[in-house]
């Protein structure tokens, strides 16, 4: 029985990670589910949120833009549509993102088409303000 | 000597049009580089993707999503992705050669093909010979984004869902390496339904449900398709670009080493007439 297991992250833009660790933690559809090695078949919808991985005693942060995630047994492949580490956040300029977010999230009201976007982009500058504090 | 003047005339314009072939060459490179790391590091993504999409869509069957009916195919559209600019050696004429012979054999299988052009060299090509095309992008690959592939593939997948044609293909240039690229043909979709049993015997459990994630996975497929594509044919194409002006500059210098002896050997039948008149002339005059 395998002890840890495989973490693959892509966007379309890059393959950003590819690691045995010990646990992912992923932003589920339905909210946070955790994976362990031998995992049963599993595929969801991400949400917009923030991935965290541990391997040994170290967890890292990914904050993710929404995609996919195929769990089997051996291995996590998350399709992402964006992805960013922690370490690589700029946390100012993410702040700032959510208050353009906010200030055209007032402007908006909630039959706007952009409000969905809007709305999307205020919740990513967030999770990245999450992630990389 | 008049001819003399000329051979020199022509190795300055030989020179002029070898520096800027070789420019071309310098910044094909420079673009090639960037162009590969975008499709080397676009292709995981989307192979994942059609991995994923092939296994649900297996286990879900055919009337899951619209996007899977296999209708009978009466009409097709073909998605040709060609190249905006030229001086690409037979990047473009190669592909769009193939995607004209494509549409003439399948003719007759089809009652329409509904032609979509990626490139300012494709439509040049099928509008000289009259053929119509449904619509074209123009000026997308300077900066391939997703934005623009999410514009394509929700124009194909509109016609599909709208019944306007039953099939979609892609026609482009798979990038391979710098000096290699290779026409694929390729069916986007009704998705190739993968035989549930060939990978393994276990459905996932769906979070939130197989029905959902199919309808959120699917267009988003299309697209990432569609994307690599374009990666792939940019790529290909300063590749191609890179040798048809590396072979350029490098028959110019030929052409100038020809040239070059051609002029000595004016210049020094010029020289020896000369002489041969003025020792005749002396001749003369002793004489």
């Amino acid at each position: 029985m395998a002890s840890t297991i495989r973490l693959e992250l892509v966007t379309p833009e890059r393959l950003l990670l590819s690691e045995e660790v010990d646990e992912v933690i992923l932003p589920g559809y339905e909210g946070e589910f955790g994976v362990l090695p031998e995992h049963t078949q599993y595929l969801a919808i991400l949400n917009i949120g923030v991935l965290r991985y541990r391997k040994g005693s170290e967890t890292r942060r990914i904050a993710l833009g929404g995609g996919y995630a195929e769990v089997t047994p051996e291995r996590v492949v998350v399709m992402a549509d964006t992805a960013e580490r922690a370490e690589e956040i700029d946390v100012e300029r993410a702040r700032r993102a959510r208050e353009r977010a906010e200030a055209a999230l007032k402007e908006l009201s909630l039959d706007d088409e952009t409000y969905a976007k809007a709305y999307a982009a205020l919740q990513r500058a967030m999770v990245r303000m999450a992630a990389g504090e | 000597m008049a001819n003399l003047r000329a051979i020199r005339k022509r190795i300055g314009s030989v020179k002029s049009t070898q520096q800027i072939t070789r420019a071309m060459k310098m910044v094909s490179a420079a673009k090639l580089r960037r162009a590969q790391d975008a499709i080397t590091a676009a292709r995981p993504y989307a192979r994942k993707m059609r991995e994923v999409v092939g296994a649900v869509a297996g286990r879900a069957g055919a009337d899951a999503h619209p996007l899977l009916a296999a209708r009978e195919p009466r009409k097709l559209a073909l998605l040709l992705v060609t190249s905006d600019r030229g001086l690409c050696g037979s990047f473009n004429s190669g592909l769009t050669r193939a995607a004209y012979r494509y549409i003439q054999d399948h003719r007759d299988r089809y009652e329409e093909i509904a032609l979509f052009v990626v490139g300012r060299k494709g439509r040049d090509f099928f509008r000289r010979r009259e053929i119509p095309i449904r619509k074209e992008y123009i000026g997308v690959l300077g900066a391939v984004s997703r934005h623009h592939a999410e514009t394509i593939g929700n124009d194909l997948v509109e016609g599909f869902l709208a019944e306007e044609f039953d099939e979609v293909r892609i026609v482009f240039n798979e990038f391979r390496s710098a000096i290699s690229q290779t026409t694929r043909f390729e069916k986007l979709f009704p998705v190739e339904l993968e035989s549930a049993a060939g990978a393994s015997d276990v459905d996932y459990l769906y979070e939130p449900g197989r029905k959902e994630i199919l309808a959120s996975l699917l267009p988003k497929y299309v697209e990432t398709q569609v994307f690599r594509v374009l990666l792939e044919s940019v790529a290909g194409e300063h590749g191609a670009r890179m040798t048809a002006m590396d072979s350029a500059t490098n028959n110019s210098v030929e052409m100038i080493a020809r040239l070059t002896l051609q002029m000595n050997r004016a210049r020094q039948a010029s020289i020896t007439t000369e002489l041969t008149e003025i020792v005749s002339g002396a001749e003369a005059l002793k004489g």
